[in-house]
This record gives C-alpha cells, structure tokens and sequence, in this order.
C-alpha cells in the first residue's frame, strides 16, 4: 500500500501544480474576473477528499469484480444516485438551464425528453440487465451469440460513444475551468486526465460510483439553494418569477410559450427518439446496474435516478427562468450577452443570489461534476477495451490478473486519449459529438441488446449486420445532416435535414436485425435460437445471475 | 442451466404467473409512458397555439404544469413498477428459486 500511497500523493502535486502556476499567471490577466479564491479552495477539498476516497477504494479492490463492479455491493439507493450523478453532467446542469435563460420553455422540452427514457429503461431493460450480466452490457448482448463478432461491435459502440462524450465533456471542462478558475485551457485539461486516471486506475468502480455519489449530493443540494434563493426573491409565486422574467426581456412573452422548438414534427421524434433510446445505449449508464447485488437493487435504482434527475430538471427550469428574472447589472454582461455565453446563466445567478462563496461553491460543483462524468466514462471505455476485447477476443484464457492489469493501462490509454483529444479539439465545433453520441447509442448498442433479450428469434448474424448498419448509418447521417455538412464543412444545405437523425438509423438497425436474423439458415443460427429459453428464464428469474462478491 | 431444470421451470405455475404479469405491466406502463411523452411532442408540433394558454395570473401558460406533470408522472410510473415488484414479482421469484434449488 506504500506504494500506493506514493503514487497517489505523486499525482495529488502534478494535480495542483498547474493550479499554482495559473493563480500566479491570472492576477496579470483580469479579463477572466480576478482568481476565484473561494472556488479553488472548495475545489482543494473536494479534490482532496475524492483522492481519499479512491485510497479507500484502492485497498477494497482486488478482483476484476471489484474493478468493473465494485464488487456488486452497492446499493440501490447508492446506485440511483451514482446513475443520477452520470446522467446529471456539466452540460445538462449548465447546457438546460442556459437553454431555459435563453429560450425560456423549450428548455423544458429538451430537458422532459432526457427523462422519460429511464422509466422505459426500469420496465424493459434494468432488471434483465442485472440478471443477465457481469461487468458490461456486452456480456447481455452476446450472451447466446458467437462471442467474437458481437463483442467487437458492442466495444466499438461502446468506445466510439465514450470517446465522443469525453471530448464534449474534456472541451467543455477547459473552458469552464479556464472561466471560473481562471486557469489555462492545456493545464485544466491536463489536470482533469491526471486525476480521472488516478480514481479509474487506483480505485475502479468503487472510487468512480463515490465521486458520483458525491458530486450528485453537491449538485443537488447547490441547486436546491439557488432555486429555493430565486423563490424566495420572487416571493415563492410562480406569476412573479414569470412576470419578472418576461419584464427584463422587455415584455416580450415569448419566453413563456414554446418558440417553434418543435415546429417540425420529424425532427422532434427524431430527437426523442434519440434521447430515449440512446440513453437506454450508454455504455458507463449500463455498466451502472452490474454495481448492485440483485434485480431488486437494480429496478429501485432506477427509480431514486428518475426521482433524482426529474427534480434536477425543475430545479434547473427555476434557475433558467431565476437567470432571466434576476441577473441584472452590467457586471454580468458583455455587451448584450452574459459574460462566458448563456451557459453561464446558473453560474452567474450564483453569485447573485449567494455572493462569492455560493459562487465559489457552485463553481467548484460544476467541476466536480465533469470530473464524475468523465471518471465513469473512461471506466466504461476501459471496460470495453480490457473485458470485452482483451480478455472475450484477444485472450480467452486471461487470468483475472492479467484482465485487471490490461483494465489499468486500457485506463491509462482512454485517460491519455481524453487529454489529447480535450486539446485538439479545443477550437473546434463540436456541437455534433453529443448528437452523434446519442444517435450511434440508440442505433448500434441499444438494437442489439434490447433485441438481444427479447427478440428469440434474433442470430448472430443478424445483430452483427444490424449493429453495424445502425452503428455505420448514424455516423454517415450525422456527416450528412446541418452540423457537419453545413456548419463545419462548410458545404451548402445539408442533404439530411436532421441534426439527430436516430429516427432513420434505428429503423435501420432493427430491419437489419430483423432481415439478417430470418433469413440466416446457418448452423450458428440454430444454436443462438436454442439458447433464448436459457438466457429468458434466467433473465426472469434471476437464477445462476452473478452474485454480490463477499468481503 | 440443463432442459430438465428449463423444462421444470417452465412448467411451474408462479413462472408462467411471473412472465405473464411482469411482461404485461412493463408493456403496459411503458406505452402509457410513450403516449404520453409523444402525445406532448404532437401537441407541442401540431397545436402550438394551444400552450399559449393562460392557467394562472397573468403569465403561468399552460405549458409550465403539464411539463412539470410529465416529469412526475414519469417518477409515479418507475414507484409504480416497484412497488408491484417488490411486493408481487419478488414473492414469485422466490417461490420458483424454493421449487427449483
């Protein structure tokens, strides 16, 4: 454990150097406000007090068990807010009340749609889930089928939708960090990679759900304060938030009604179906369910999650329209516009309603928050790498040693991938990878594993063909559709008119399925048909499902 | 698991009860939670005039408690499903594992 211990405190001094250097470097350059003492030091604390509990976690992880699944102990309760912690990121907590501030009502839309995926995720998919796997959703997946071909497709949806959300998260964190902290971009990102790799590496899952678990009761209870702080200016009435708000856009009541966000239906369905199905095909979500002991604990996390990330969604509704009805004062404004752009609304309205150290505090959430969700992610990216490649692909007879061992330095390579990327695509548009994210996990991993276990007719050949038509035609309809075609290439009227396009490329995925499933006569064929009776029952009944580790 | 123990399980009443009654409230509350959802977006899409409705004072539109109530009825739903599991399933389950092992 000495060593440890060492390796734990090397990388506690290269996290904070860069801290160091940049509060010097800032007093020299006001225009990001003067260095946020209060929020470094909240940030310090909780730096410091996650780095403990991943040297906690460390001594407690042994096994591949514990690395990839924290043992199976966790929870419901501690799962549901774990689940809340990596659904709530930075982009949702700062993206919709941003949304809300500056559009008012549609950023209800856009936040309902990111909800009512988790109830269909408890009735149709949490339960089996559990019943069914062990460390990803790759074992559910090819659970009957020829491991091989199905792994790599699930690995590959699984780390293409990893490596796109790190690069929004890695991006989005350099730059708030560089705001609030005023600390440069390269260091911010840097210190970011440094410690996720420390939490996954040292203390795997059990690390990883702690920080969530954590920065989901900070986030929670932060934006309880500041939604409770904006009723009570507005005297607890509704009317008077709305009046005030409507008030400082100058009468304008615009912000109160929806303004053409779903003006074209296709592209509203499109969109929910994106959000629904994709939540139910994010790898690091998934993985979350083959945390807890049973399909008991499994269905009550899910239920804590929607309570948690409903009421994160009316709270971050309040302090959208709170931004609007109280930022006022030209120290927040740059010109017409907030200082940092619209994302910044709740930040801002921190400071309003609970001066420097609120906004210290929220400013130290807020990083908390991308820290959690990127640990989670590059657990499930290096999951996929070292379980499903490695150790189903590569190496059948690997040791459950040498499957850490590979975990640890798949950790070290998505860690590493996450700065590069966090620094090449610093200045880029990257508008689209959340879209393409969410669209190739509803069209590549949500088919195969939903049709996986309820389809008993489905083969291999047909999920491999299904998968990677959904997998390739998201990709391509994402090139083709406004962002990339039009806005970053530059190339005229997209020729697919839809920013998330999931309405077409799941349809595609599941025909695939279908059509490469019934007509596959093979003598695979007939054995992945022989085997949905065993894999049903199991999935029912929960029988010969993995079991919590006991120590 | 070997077809002798397939076959036993499938045979037993509870497991025949279980499939049947979890598959149809899982059917069953996820389209109410579809329809719902989807419902809204038609709404939203088709008839937009109609969140310019005014429910309360001067300025609380329609809009506001029916996207609130989504999100609740969303939360209802999954406390629905668990409660009848916990309760219901759970017992079942248990039933067929004393059968069986």
């Amino acid at each position: 454990m000495t060593m440890m211990k060492k390796a734990l405190f090397g990388l506690l001094a290269l996290a904070f150097a860069p801290l160091a250097i940049a509060s010097g470097i800032d007093v020299e350059a006001p225009a990001a406000k003067e260095t946020n003492w209060a929020a470094i030091s909240m940030f310090v604390v909780f730096v410091g007090l996650t780095l403990y509990i991943t040297y906690w976690a460390a001594q407690r992880t042994k096994s591949a068990k514990d690395f990839y699944a924290a043992g199976g102990g966790i929870t419901g309760l501690q799962n549901g807010l774990a689940i809340a912690g990596d659904y709530m990121s930075a982009a949702s907590f700062l993206g919709i009340t941003g949304m809300v501030y500056l559009k008012g009502y549609d950023g209800l839309i856009f936040a309902i749609g990111f909800l009512v995926g988790w109830p269909i995720i408890l009735f149709l998919m949490s339960e089996r889930l559990r019943n069914l796997g062990k460390y990803t959703f790759a074992d559910v997946a090819a659970y009957r089928f020829q491991q091989t071909p199905i792994r790599v497709l699930a690995a590959f949806g699984g780390v293409a939708v990893v490596i796109l959300y790190l690069i929004a998260q890695m991006v989005g964190a350099g730059k708030l960090i560089e705001l609030l902290f005023g600390l440069d971009f390269n260091y911010a990102v840097v210190m970011v990679g440094i410690l996720i790799i420390a939490y996954v590496s040292f203390g795997g899952m059990l690390a990883t759900t702690w920080v969530q678990i954590i920065k989901a009761v900070l986030l929670l209870s932060g934006a309880t304060f500041i939604a409770i702080a904006v009723m009570y200016q507005m005297g607890f009435s509704f009317e008077t938030l709305f009046k005030t708000a409507v008030e400082n856009r100058g009468g304008n009541m615009d912000i109160l009604y929806s303004g053409g966000f779903v003006s074209d239906p296709i592209n509203a369905i499109s969109l929910g179906i994106a959000l629904m199905f994709g939540t139910a095909g994010l790898p690091h979500i998934l993985m979350r369910f083959f945390t807890v002991p049973d399909a008991k604990e499994a269905r009550k996390s899910v239920f804590y999650a929607t309570g948690f990330i409903g009421y994160f969604y009316i709270l971050a509704f309040i302090i959208g329209f709170g931004a609007v009805a109280l930022i006022v004062g030209a120290e927040y404004f740059d010109g017409p516009k907030l200082i940092g752009g619209n994302n910044m609304a709740a930040i801002h309205l921190s400071s309003v309603v609970g001066g420097d150290w609120f906004l210290g505090f929220i400013s130290a959430v807020a990083f908390a928050t991308i820290l959690a969700v990127v640990s989670g992610l590059t657990l499930a990216g290096a999951s996929a790498l070292s379980h499903d490649i490695y150790a189903n692909v590569v190496n059948k007879n690997a040791t459950e040693a040498q499957e850490t061992k590979v975990a640890k330095i798949a950790t070290l390579v998505i860690g590493g991938l996450a700065i590069l990327f966090g620094i090449g695509f610093k200045d880029q548009n990257i508008a689209f990878v959340v879209a393409l994210a969410f669209t190739i996990a509803a069209s590549a991993n949500f088919p195969v594993l939903i049709m996986s276990m309820f389809w008993s007719k489905m083969t291999t050949r047909g999920a491999v063909i299904g998968g990677w038509l959904g997998l390739i035609s998201a990709v391509v309809m994402v090139i083709l559709g406004p962002v990339v075609w039009t806005q970053i290439l530059g190339m005229g009227d997209a020729i697919v008119p839809y920013k998330f396009p999931a309405l077409f490329t799941v349809v595609i995925a599941f025909v695939g399925i279908w059509f490469f499933s019934i007509t596959d006569k093979s003598a695979r064929a007939k054995e992945d048909l022989d085997g949905f009776e065993a894999q049903f029952i199991r999935s029912q009944t929960g029988i010969g499902a993995e079991g919590a580790s006991e120590h | 698991m070997d077809q002798a123990k397939i076959e036993k399980i499938k045979s037993l009443p509870q497991y025949q009860q279980l499939v049947k009654e979890r598959t149809g409230l899982a059917w069953k509350l996820s389209i109410a939670m579809l329809v719902v959802y989807y419902g809204y977006i038609m709404l939203l899409a088709f008839d937009p005039a109609f969140f310019t409705t005014i429910v309360s004072g001067d300025h609380v539109s329609i809009g506001f408690p029916v996207g609130v109530g989504i999100i609740v009825f969303a939360f209802l739903l999954t406390g629905y499903y668990v409660k009848k599991a916990n309760s219901d399933f759970d017992e079942l389950t248990a039933q067929i594992k004393k059968e069986v092992e």
